[in-house]
């Protein structure tokens, strides 16, 4: 009899152990959830990940992305799908009326971690190969030896090969970390990081453990300094890039002042203001997206683009006509009274607006990155740098082929043989200036991407706009393209070396030393259009 | 132009028309006058506008509580236009012209420096409510805003803890003014004192305003990659956020790799970002808008009630204008009259409740005790809590992890002096 019952003892300890195995429950690490207290969330995320419960990667997801929500009446466990609708967190069931007062489960960074590991270990065999990557990246950065095998199943099943070979330096990065990895394995794994040559790879290397064996880590350390050599070649391209993308923005900021004072020699300070009022239009339009075309909100830019040039064109043709025309030959006064028209302006805006940032959001095209051989690119940044050249080849063909163009090219030239041969010249003044403040609301629209909406947006383009114009040759277009790529180039390339404040200072010195040396600028205008 | 109405008559409503009437002497008897020396345009409106709105709310309740010591508060506005120059010019003229009883304002430690000397020739008191550099300890000064050692030193502590995920590499990013310049030579300081290697700390400046940050973020970016655990903890201020911040979004640099903790970065700054791309980034201040309290969320209803903006946020420095306002108002009733000097004896000691559940004190060195917090930015631009103090932390006037500022001792009460050196048993 006491044999029989160590038997069932037996039979009933080993059945409480299997137990959890056999019927996978998140019951337990939900209730731990429902506490909301980071501790129990980090054991909750482990157990839910080690359940293998149908439902432990859509709970763990919606953990990662606040939105689980816990009854704070029942400490039942919901989560919502992106689209709103609510779910219990442990069928799965869709809970058509989930209760009110849901409270949401919080996270912090280190449970966010844990948890993007966890999803990607769940979702290694997912369907979709967006998902394959992302969790092969998150292996990669986790190094978590205790998904070696999913990984290597994986990657045996694995048909696309660029999945298949981020899962192969995934593995690679676990095993050159594994303390128990035997030396043969680590150094295959050593020459799959090297070929990846990227920064995360040199941190995968970096890894190695401490005790591993010597010709392993001289083979690392070869790696890590092969790829660094790599990275600073790349990094000279990714300069020039950075320059290109600061240059497209000093171009675009400075090509509406390339025709106010280049062509018209107005000295125009609220030319940054103009900059502003395209950024709050941008503004506006996507407030009007927001409340009557949520999901058209991917067209506001192109849709704000031509009612920014409008309005700020016509804000301009009002300065023009209320102040600039009566101080032509002034420069002096033309300087004060533009000055207070960009105070009044941007005090106006400050009372409309408010003081405080406002939100101009980035369609789906502008936001995130993209590797170009190594090379980190932002799609903002490059459709920047298109946006502008398109901006500056269409003023080029505006000036040259339509007959505005002439005419201002004709009245910039001389005005008396122009307004001589009937040109009606204050119009054309009005049209020109018109035409510089709408390329500034253009240029807001673009700069509302990357910089603050605020009413202090145009102050800081204005010096580097100036600075622009007259390194380039005032009157002359390609002048400003060249001077604001060069300019931004040579920024970019002093700023690692010096700092960011040190590099402004040098540009500016380098600049008047330049200016001393030729007055005009790199693309003097030269004959009598000079003199006029 | 001055309006008659009645001692007992002023409206509600009218009281914050009235206030604007800065010209109205025939109130001098019968009004406490408060001065609001708070930016309105230039650069600082952004963020300095806001206090004064505090302000205008907070006098307008006390008013309707029957002001104080019987008399009734009259708020006087000036703005001194983000000019540091015209701040000690607009403060000259609150004291001397409009005899004002206290000023709350400045929002930048240059404004504050320019505006010292006025208030100690002209014997007044400030009330300035931000986070400020510490280094510093004056008479007619009480600084309700955080020291470095109420918000910069806690925040690295958390992220050299467990949940702050033991960081072991450090970014300081700073905007080039004093505010940073010397946070970062306490932290740089205090980080060494730990342990942390020099070549595990970067520094880097930016102008003010600066919009380009690819070269910066990357660098960040590259400096992370050595295989430790890499923080960037900024003191980047105003405009420069935004851009770099949309930026490391852009870059795809996730608060799980290199999260950054910023010290000037709230509710109101992130009004305009799209936080998405940000969750998980943090923010060490002694208030979040998020708390859970019931004194919190009255205050939230005053203030959204008072903007008439339900979807206004608050802040860290509404809340020690808050505090402030409070503990003046008490030192006054403690003392009986507004006259500087017995207010500025009778203000250390004094206690306000504050916004968080606890009751902050002003200390003998003009600081005030603070909760510490950590926020992690969530999607819709507030912030979760994630650790806080479990005690009120006082503020330290005189870091104790520089020379030259370990010895010295800030104590009004006792010394009368703000920087005296315990070694040489000195003031000064």
């Amino acid at each position: 009899m006491p044999r029989f019952s160590l038997l069932c003892a037996l039979l009933l300890a080993c059945l409480t152990i299997l137990a959890p195995q056999a019927r996978a429950d998140v019951s337990a690490p939900l209730a731990r959830l429902a506490l909301d207290e980071f501790a129990e969330t980090a054991k909750a995320v482990d157990e839910i990940a080690a359940s293998g419960d149908a439902q432990a990667q859509a709970i763990l997801e919606a953990l990662g992305s606040a939105r689980l929500f816990v009854d704070p009446a029942t400490k039942a466990v919901y989560r919502r799908a992106a689209n709103g609708d609510a779910f219990a967190a442990a069928t799965g069931a869709r809970v058509p009326a989930p209760p009110a007062g849901l409270q949401t489960v919080r996270v912090n960074n280190r449970l966010r971690g844990a948890i993007q590991n966890a999803v990607g270990a769940l979702t290694l065999m997912s369907p979709d190969p967006a998902r394959r990557r992302a969790a092969a990246e998150s292996v990669f950065r986790s190094r978590d030896a205790s998904v070696l095998a999913p990984l290597e199943a994986a990657l045996k099943a694995e048909k696309d090969p660029g999945v298949a070979q981020l899962f192969a330096q995934a593995r690679a990065a676990v095993l050159v970390a594994a303390p128990d990895s035997s030396n043969e394995v680590r150094i295959d794994a050593i020459g799959v990081l090297r070929a990846r040559a990227d920064i995360n790879a040199i941190a995968a290397l970096r890894s190695l453990p401490a005790k591993a064996d010597a010709s392993a880590k001289s083979l690392a350390d070869d790696a890590v300094a092969a790829i660094e050599q790599r990275l600073r070649l790349l990094s000279h391209a990714q300069n020039v890039w950075y320059g290109l993308s600061l240059g497209s923005v000093l171009l675009l900021a400075a090509i509406g002042l390339a025709i106010t004072f280049g062509v018209m020699g107005v000295i125009n300070m609220a030319h940054g203001e103009m900059v502003m009022l395209g950024a709050y239009a941008t503004f506006m339009v996507q407030e009007a997206f927001r409340a009557y075309a949520p999901a058209w909100f991917d067209f506001s830019l192109p849709v704000a683009l031509p009612l920014a040039f409008l309005f700020t064109g016509l804000v301009g043709v009002a300065i023009e006509r209320g102040i600039i025309r009566f101080l032509y030959g002034r420069p002096l006064e033309t300087l004060l009274a533009t000055w207070g028209v960009s105070l009044i302006l941007q005090q106006a805006v400050r009372t409309v607006f408010g003081p405080t940032n406002r939100e101009v959001g980035a369609p789906s095209y502008m936001a995130g990155a993209f590797d170009f051989f190594g090379l980190s690119v932002t799609w903002g940044r490059m459709w920047i740098i298109v946006f502008t050249l398109v901006v500056f080849v269409s003023l080029l063909l505006a000036l040259k082929h339509t007959s505005l163009g002439l005419h201002m090219r004709a009245v910039t030239q001389n005005r008396r043989m122009a307004a001589a041969m009937g040109i009606r010249t204050p119009w054309v003044d009005a049209m020109t200036f018109g035409l510089g403040s709408g390329l500034a609301g253009v240029a807001g629209v673009a700069l509302s991407q990357i910089d603050n909406v605020s009413p202090n947006l145009g102050q800081s383009y204005i010096i580097d706009s100036f600075m622009v114009v007259v390194f380039g040759g005032v009157g002359n277009l390609w002048g400003a393209l060249v001077s604001a790529f060069a300019l931004g180039v040579a920024n970019k390339f002093l700023e690692p070396l010096a700092g960011a404040v040190l590099a402004k200072i040098l540009i500016l010195v380098l600049l008047i030393l330049f200016i001393q040396k030729r007055p005009r600028g790199l693309f003097a205008l030269k004959g009598r259009a000079v003199e006029a | 132009m001055s309006i008659k109405i009645g001692r007992r008559g002023v409206l509600a409503g009218m009281a914050g028309a009235a206030m604007m009437m800065s010209g109205a002497a025939a109130y001098a008897q019968e009004t406490i006058k408060v001065g609001i020396l708070h930016s309105l345009s230039g650069t600082m409106a952004i963020s300095e506008t806001t206090l004064k709105d505090v302000m205008l709310m907070l006098i307008d309740e006390q008013n309707k509580k029957g002001g104080v010591l019987g008399k009734k508060l009259e708020a006087v506005v000036v703005d001194p236009a983000s000019n540091w120059p015209l701040f000690a010019e607009k403060a000259r003229e609150l004291i001397t012209q409009q005899k004002v009883a206290a000023v709350f304002g400045c929002w930048t430690s240059v404004s504050r420096k320019s505006v010292l000397p006025v208030f100690k020739e002209l014997n007044n008191i400030l009330f300035y409510p931000v986070q400020y550099e510490g280094e510093e300890s004056e008479r007619n000064v009480f600084y309700t805003g955080a020291a470095p050692n109420q918000q910069a030193i806690p925040a690295v502590d958390y992220l050299m803890s467990k949940d702050g995920g033991e960081v072991k590499r450090w970014v300081l990013a700073g905007t080039d003014y004093v505010y940073p310049r010397t946070t970062n030579k306490v932290l740089e300081a205090y980080l060494k004192g730990k342990g942390v290697a020099a070549e595990d700390i970067m520094i880097n400046y930016t102008p003010f305003g600066h919009s380009d940050w690819q070269t910066i973020v990357s660098d960040v970016k590259k400096f992370g990659s050595a295989g430790k655990k890499t923080a960037v903890v900024s003191t980047i201020n105003g405009d420069a956020n935004v851009p770099f911040y949309k930026e490391l979004g852009n870059q795809g640099v996730k608060a799980t790799d290199i999260p950054v903790v910023a010290f000037s970065v709230g509710e109101e700054e992130l009004a305009g970002i799209d936080t998405g791309s940000l969750v998980g980034h943090l923010a060490a201040w002694n208030y979040f808008q998020s708390v859970k309290n019931p004194a919190n969320a009255e205050f939230i209803a005053k203030w959204q009630a008072f903007t008439k903006n339900p979807k206004r946020v608050t802040n860290d420095p509404m809340e020690a204008h808050v505090v402030g306002f409070n503990m003046w108002i008490k030192a006054i009733e403690k003392a009986g009259t507004t006259d500087p000097d017995k207010v500025i004896d009778a203000l250390p000691g004094i206690e306000a409740a504050n916004l968080t559940g606890g009751v902050s004190k002003m200390l003998p060195n003009h600081h005030i005790t603070k909760p510490v917090m950590i926020g992690e930015i969530r999607a819709d631009g507030q912030f979760d809590v994630v650790w806080q103090t479990k005690d009120l932390v006082p503020g330290d006037a005189w870091s104790d992890f520089l020379d030259g500022s370990k010895d010295l001792e800030a104590d009004w009460v006792g010394k009368k002096c703000g920087n005296f050196n315990t070694k040489t048993g000195k003031c000064g």
